[in-house]
């Protein structure tokens, strides 16, 4: 890695001592030797083992549920159910007050992915809670999925989740959030070239090496402390909280190091019903996904649809750029509604265009819920943003990178958002590329700065 | 039948940090009885090492080596609110709060020096490595050591700090869409080389070579290892990952390693990287959040160099070389 000192030199002190010095880790011995302890690595006597009983349908009524079978298997403490749970129907954010509450801990009358939780199983050792989990019968009526954006926007779609009654957010601004600066259609209407195009992308897995999970201990003076590795403590306390109807001072949870996150331990999937169990059963549990389940179960990034249509000059200024884009939030709101949101803000990337339009959707379908994941909101629309611009250089026949400097933004431009600039550094990244790259611009852009305009 | 080469390029910029959700985050620092200084947080550490980088704020602020510094974290009965880590907000949010809550500990530390050494608090600097002195009189001098026992045992005095840092949340305006999603973003420029065989489909990133500008490199070994790490996630996002590659159908959903796709050792790419640092305004010592940016630049300038190779646009992520062959064949179909 090259420190590039030469850019910005007037604006840092280096007056620092510790700050700036490239001092070794100090947990990284114990990463690299193995002897990091991670939350799955604690042992308790009378350890319960939780597995899940998931659907096997995207789209389901729940007819019947039987689990004597599976109360009777060798080893089994207890089996929980919907009924179990004190305030089962929730939502993450509902602490931020995004709500409304869509989801339950356990499906009740309908499951609306596959792969949603239904009824979990507690026994002795984690073999016998799998095997007692392929004992519980649920009778389902099969209804029709909505998998796709277009086919949950279709008017007359089935509606996959009640709780909103239609197949998408509803935010203050209605359908989607919305961002409009300038006109559009203006900017189109002068504009010397139009492009529209679309772009779309499938799920991602975080793939952390560590899945997530949790080991809850119930203690003596009638606290439960939750061993956890998850993102967030609080967040997943005050979650807790709510789902348990339990005050939050009677939980305490644990960290420490986490085995990667990617933003794929913030979704409150597992504390909840693991301490539920621990307080159902006076015993600790152990609630760890399995690698299937880590894979295919917890959330992944939404699948995204966008579609850019830009109004560009041939001397390479972009004078219009609209951005539709759909979330697929899946059956459950999870973090999807802030995902969208964070899109709207994004757009139209970091170029100062004079007219732009943004509506950000966030769509309900029976897939699988996605939620948070490293960048979530931003990256598959910068993959999006910056493909249509290579492709708008081109139809202009301009070089991509020089494209990108006559449009990129500078300290004091207003954002489509309302925001002046502050802070830009695109344009120097640009310039430093050009030379580690080894791919030459005309010196005009080698001599334009983030911090002025030229005249 | 050939193996075509080419390049393309993508440039991107990411906010550091929630506030369209309200986004705090408090510290507690305390001495020990001996000059050890103690972080409390509730803040998660995924690996990425948010603990190292906080120790490095701490001591920088306290003016003590960063081994005096012990971060006890992720701990809901001890460690005050932490939002989460998560929005490229660790470094930024938890270093700021950390930064106040050491201001206010080091001034009891130079008070409780002063009384010991008969000066004025404001006459007196650390050294760094562990003492006090008047300035421009180094032999007026007291140890950190020293003065924690005098404060804890002689002036009953509390070498503590409370450290809170919040961006208020913003409420996007419904019709305009007017709003504050942060308070400072990184930027990053990509260049890809790519190989595509069109007879396979198959593309090989022969190099990428990434610029970012994230403020200011607290611990560039650290910076250097979130860069390339995010550098190899962007390529296995452009090229690989899926969880349902045949969607609607579930049936091909790689469940585990083996089955879902990501580029092994022997698909690494050269990979270079330089650091720009523009210091953010309300940064922890000018810090900004890459932690997500620099996975972000190298799918789209994958997928422009795959285009500048063989000349056809894949629109749709993973790129696949079954996608690529599809879209080679309708070419010469058409």
């Amino acid at each position: 890695m090259k420190l590039s000192k030469s850019y910005f030199a007037d604006e840092r002190d280096d007056d620092l001592v510790e700050v700036g010095q490239s001092r070794q880790r100090s947990d990284i011995r114990g990463h690299v030797t193995g002897k990091t302890a991670y939350f799955g690595d604690r042992t308790f006597p009378g350890l319960l083992h939780l597995k899940m009983v998931r659907s096997p349908h995207h789209h389901a009524r729940i007819k019947r549920i039987d689990t004597s079978e599976a109360e009777k298997h060798p080893g089994v403490a207890r089996i929980v159910t919907a009924n179990d749970v004190p305030h089962n129907l929730y939502t993450i954010l509902i602490l931020i007050q995004v709500g409304p509450e869509d989801e339950h801990v356990l499906a009740v009358d309908k499951v609306r992915w596959k792969g949603e939780a239904v009824v979990a199983v507690l026994a002795d050792t984690a073999r016998a809670a799998e095997e007692a989990a392929a004992k519980v019968k649920v009778d389902y009526e099969v209804l029709d999925p909505v998998l796709s954006i277009e086919d949950a926007l279709n008017p007359g779609a089935p509606i996959v989740n009640e709780h909103h009654g239609r197949n998408y957010y509803l935010y203050d601004s209605g359908e989607c959030r919305k961002v409009r600066f300038g006109n559009v259609e203006e900017g189109f209407a002068s504009a010397d070239h139009i492009l529209e195009e679309t772009y779309q992308s499938g799920p991602i897995e975080h793939a952390p090496l560590e899945t997530s999970g949790c080991i809850v201990a119930p203690e003596a003076n009638g606290r439960f402390t939750c061993y956890t590795n998850t993102q967030a403590m609080f967040f997943t306390l005050d979650n807790a909280s709510i789902i348990l109807q339990m005050p939050g001072h009677k939980l305490h949870m644990v960290g420490g190091t986490v085995g990667g996150g990617f933003g794929g331990k913030v979704d409150v999937t597992i504390e909840p019903i693991a301490i539920l169990a621990a307080k159902l059963t006076g015993r600790p549990v152990s609630f760890i996904y399995s690698r299937e389940e880590e894979m295919q179960v917890s959330s992944p990034r939404a699948a995204e649809k966008l579609v850019i249509k830009d109004g560009v000059m041939n001397d390479g200024r972009i004078v219009a750029r609209q951005v539709t884009a759909y979330i697929d939030a899946g059956a459950y709101s999870r973090h999807s509604p802030y995902g969208a949101q964070k899109s709207a803000a994004h757009f139209p990337g970091p170029y100062t265009i004079p007219n732009v339009s943004v509506d950000s959707y966030c769509v309900y379908t029976n897939r699988t819920p996605s939620s948070a994941m490293r960048g979530f909101g931003v990256t598959i629309g910068d993959f999006a943003l910056e493909v249509q611009m290579d492709k708008l250089a081109r139809k202009i026949g301009m070089d991509p990178l020089e494209f990108r400097f006559i449009n990129a933004y500078r300290d004091g431009d207003m954002k489509a958002h309302r925001q002046l600039t502050e802070g830009a550094a695109l344009i120097e990244c640009m310039q430093e590329v050009s030379i580690i790259a080894d791919w030459p611009v005309d010196e005009r852009f080698m001599a334009m700065s983030s911090r002025t305009r030229e005249n | 039948m050939a193996k075509k080469r080419g390049r393309g390029v993508a440039a991107v910029n990411y906010p550091t940090g929630m506030n369209l959700g309200g986004d705090p985050t408090q510290a507690l620092v305390h001495s020990t009885p001996t000059g050890g200084i103690m972080v409390t947080l509730s803040s998660v550490d995924l690996g990425q090492g948010l603990r190292q980088i906080i120790a490095q704020i701490c001591a920088e602020t306290m003016g003590v080596p960063t081994d005096a510094v012990t971060i006890d974290t992720a701990d809901t009965d001890t460690g005050p609110h932490c939002m989460g880590t998560f929005a490229s907000r660790g470094t930024h949010r938890v270093g700021n709060a950390v930064i106040q809550a050491a201001q206010e500990a080091r001034q009891v530390m130079l008070e409780v020096a002063a009384e010991e050494l008969e000066a004025d608090p404001v006459d007196l600097e650390t050294d760094g490595v562990g003492n006090i002195h008047v300035k421009g009189a180094s032999n007026r001098n007291i140890s950190i050591f020293d003065t924690a026992l005098a404060a804890h045992f002689k002036h009953g005095r509390s070498i503590s700090g409370r450290g809170m840092f919040l961006v208020p949340r913003s409420y996007p305006e419904t019709e305009t869409g007017a709003m504050k999603p942060s308070t400072c973003y990184a930027h990053a420029c990509t260049v890809a080389e790519v190989e595509v065989d069109d007879e396979t489909g198959e593309v090989a990133v022969l190099s990428i070579k990434n610029v970012f500008e994230i403020g200011r490199a607290l611990n560039p070994k650290m910076v250097e290892q979130q860069l390339v790490g995010g550098s190899w996630m962007g390529i296995s996002h452009a090229l690989y990952e899926t969880t349902e590659p045949y969607y609607p159908k579930r049936d091909h959903g790689g469940r585990d390693y083996n089955e879902y796709l990501m580029p092994g050792p022997g698909d690494l790419a050269e990979t270079e990287i330089a650091v720009l640092e523009r210091p953010s305004g309300d940064g922890p010592y000018g810090a900004k959040g890459p932690g997500e940016m620099c996975a972000n630049p190298q799918i789209p300038a994958v997928a422009n160099a795959i285009f500048d190779a063989v000349g056809v646009r894949i629109d749709t992520l993973p790129i696949t070389p079954e996608r690529i062959l599809r879209a080679l064949k309708q070419r010469e179909a058409a």
